[in-house]
């Protein structure tokens, strides 16, 4: 039989791993398909290869079609999230000189507190602080808000958040352009690598439980292929399974490694998929249970309340109105689809696509059903039935 | 008469800059203005308050324009990617060419298309070009390999030029391996060795 061919674009970090591990590891195969995946060069540029019809489906940040439902950014038309495809797996990171400042103030980098590493931050702080993020629209750029905010740090009328590929984020450190960055793994690890900054905190130490990637496609696709949207939903959850299992990260790490995927020493791969991050140039070493996730507590489930708290916050930053950005965004993440399409694959989904994000679950699991927790390093919930701050 | 429209082409490469240059010189009275250091992408821009930017779609630069589209002060003019509304595709042949342009919020297409078309042509014949030269040049890098992979053989084991080459020819089909990677392999484990 010929498979069914889909162009599937992606940004080389280590979170592509579900479309790269789908394709290399037959799970596209095994449902009819063949993934022929793109390598692109800018979240815009991927953007607008899926908007205009050069692939089908993309790694995607998960504020970018969420921003577009709000009318916000450039936008070729409506996408819609079928899963997502990582929760987690961003750092923020700081400039080797204000590492040293903040090293002489006493901070331990202890890597894990969001509250004395953002004091500490703030402290040791320029007057304007310049932090790059790879997306105006991005979950790292949000996560940096909500932290920043919530410390009391007035963001962002006081830090200058500037646009750097992730790529070139070694590069903008180098130039002395910024002081701090937030980036997907492996481009944090690569400024340690490079000497020109050290790590200060993983993005889950701020949200225990953040969308980072989804897969995103043109809504109107969706009617037109709703076999092969199927078909794509339960290869990539294959591969979100096969990498949460500790025996595949050895491999993971090397298929990702390839031309013309990451083409990057399997070694700083392998950082983000065991969550085991060297965090100075000096070697200092730090664990992060959950620091990337793909698969386990139903990671690659598409809340519809995750939308919604990225809608909201969009809302505050942009001014535009609340209720009605919480209503856009919605219907973007598309758990029907999700449900539909591996209902028999797993029988445990969640009952309700919409939850109290922030509210810690773990009590709730069981030895089936792990659920990870889901918290904001402040304690508040954010609940889209009575969203409040 | 309207004031000529003032037009930024953000491109590294000096030949390509000059190349799309000169089509906008023929196609009409426009002010261009080339960016060849993206450092501060957004900035520059903001200072020179264009109404077309250009740029390469494999530009990683690129995401710093989309900074841009969120105007943050009244007096900054919002800009937008152009997509097409002028119902000729000429955005989808845009980002096949590997281009795209950002405007002005509102700006006519009517208005772009001429730009457009010029810039689309140069980058697509600068695109076969580059391609052309690649290939060129990889054609000849690996014959260059292959002769002197083909000598060490031919001193190693006493044989002919002819020999030399059907025994890698022979080796490569075997291995299921391009003749030139059998042939570099052969040079690195020699300089290895040596």
């Amino acid at each position: 039989m010929k498979r069914a061919q889909i162009p599937v674009g992606f940004i080389p970090l280590v979170d592509a791993a579900p479309l790269i591990v789908a394709q290399e590891m037959g799970f596209a195969a095994e449902e009819g398909l063949d993934l022929l995946l793109k390598r692109a060069p800018s979240w815009s540029s991927l953007r607008d290869m899926l908007a205009f019809g050069q692939v089908d489906a993309a790694h995607m940040l998960a504020p970018v079609p969420v921003a577009a439902a709000m009318g916000l950014g450039n936008t070729g038309g409506p996408l819609s999230v079928m899963s997502v495809l990582s929760v987690n797996g961003t750092v923020i990171g700081i400039s080797a000189a204000l590492a040293d400042r903040m090293r002489h103030q006493g901070h331990d980098f202890a890597f894990a507190d969001a509250r004395a590493a953002g004091h500490a931050l703030i402290e040791a702080a320029p007057d304007r602080l310049r932090i790059a993020v790879p997306f105006p629209f991005s979950m790292h750029a949000e996560l940096l808000y909500y932290w920043l905010s919530a410390l009391g740090f007035p963001a962002p009328q006081s830090i200058d958040i500037r646009t750097v590929p992730p790529s070139l984020m070694a590069d903008a450190l180098r130039a002395g352009d910024v002081d701090a960055f937030c980036v997907g793994e492996p481009w944090g690890s690569i400024v340690v690598e490079h000497g020109l900054g050290a790590l200060l905190l993983p993005g889950a130490a701020i949200w225990s439980f953040a969308p980072e990637k989804v897969l995103a496609v043109r809504t109107p696709w969706l009617t037109q292929e709703a076999p092969l949207a199927h078909r794509l939903i339960r290869a990539v959850w294959r591969a979100g399974k096969w990498l949460a299992s500790a025996e595949s990260r050895l491999l993971a790490a090397e298929l990702l490694a390839r031309e013309p995927y990451l083409s990057l020493p399997p070694e700083i791969i392998d950082r983000a998929l065991s969550g085991g991050l060297t965090v100075t140039p000096q070697g200092l070493q730090r664990d992060v249970p959950g620091f990337l996730r793909f698969h386990l507590g139903d990671a690659s489930y598409p809340w519809t309340s995750q939308a919604q708290w990225i809608a909201h916050q969009l809302a505050i930053r942009t001014g535009l109105d609340r209720a009605a950005a919480l209503r856009a965004a919605a219907p973007v993440f598309r758990d029907d689809l999700y449900r539909g399409a591996l209902g028999d694959l797993c029988p445990q989904l969640p009952q309700h696509p919409q939850r109290v994000e922030g509210r810690d679950s773990s009590n709730l699991a069981t030895r089936a059903h792990p659920a990870p927790d889901n918290r904001f390093f402040d304690g508040q919930i954010f609940d889209p039935q009575r969203p409040q701050r | 008469m309207a004031e000529p429209l003032s037009v930024i082409l953000v491109e590294s490469d000096p030949d390509r800059a000059a190349q799309v240059s000169e089509s906008l010189r023929a196609a009409g009275d426009y002010r261009l203005h080339v960016i060849a250091d993206p450092t501060r992408l957004a900035r520059q821009i903001r200072s020179l308050n264009p109404d077309v930017v250009l740029i390469d779609l494999e530009n990683p630069s690129r995401d710093m324009m989309e900074e841009l589209t969120l105007a943050s002060g009244p007096l900054e003019r919002p800009v937008a990617m152009f997509v097409d509304q002028s119902g000729e595709g000429l955005s989808t042949a845009a980002i096949e060419a590997g281009v795209s342009a950002y405007v002005v919020d509102g700006m006519q297409p009517a208005r772009l298309k001429p730009i457009l078309d010029a810039t689309i042509a140069r980058f697509n014949m600068v695109h076969r070009m580059r391609t052309e030269l690649a290939e060129t040049k990889r054609a000849l890098e690996e014959r260059k390999v292959i002769d002197r992979a083909k000598g060490m053989i031919m001193k190693a084991r006493g044989i002919t030029e002819e020999e030399a080459y059907a025994l890698m020819r022979k080796t490569a089909m075997d291995k299921n391996k391009r003749m030139a990677d059998v042939a570099q392999a052969l040079v690195t484990a020699a300089e290895l060795l040596s």
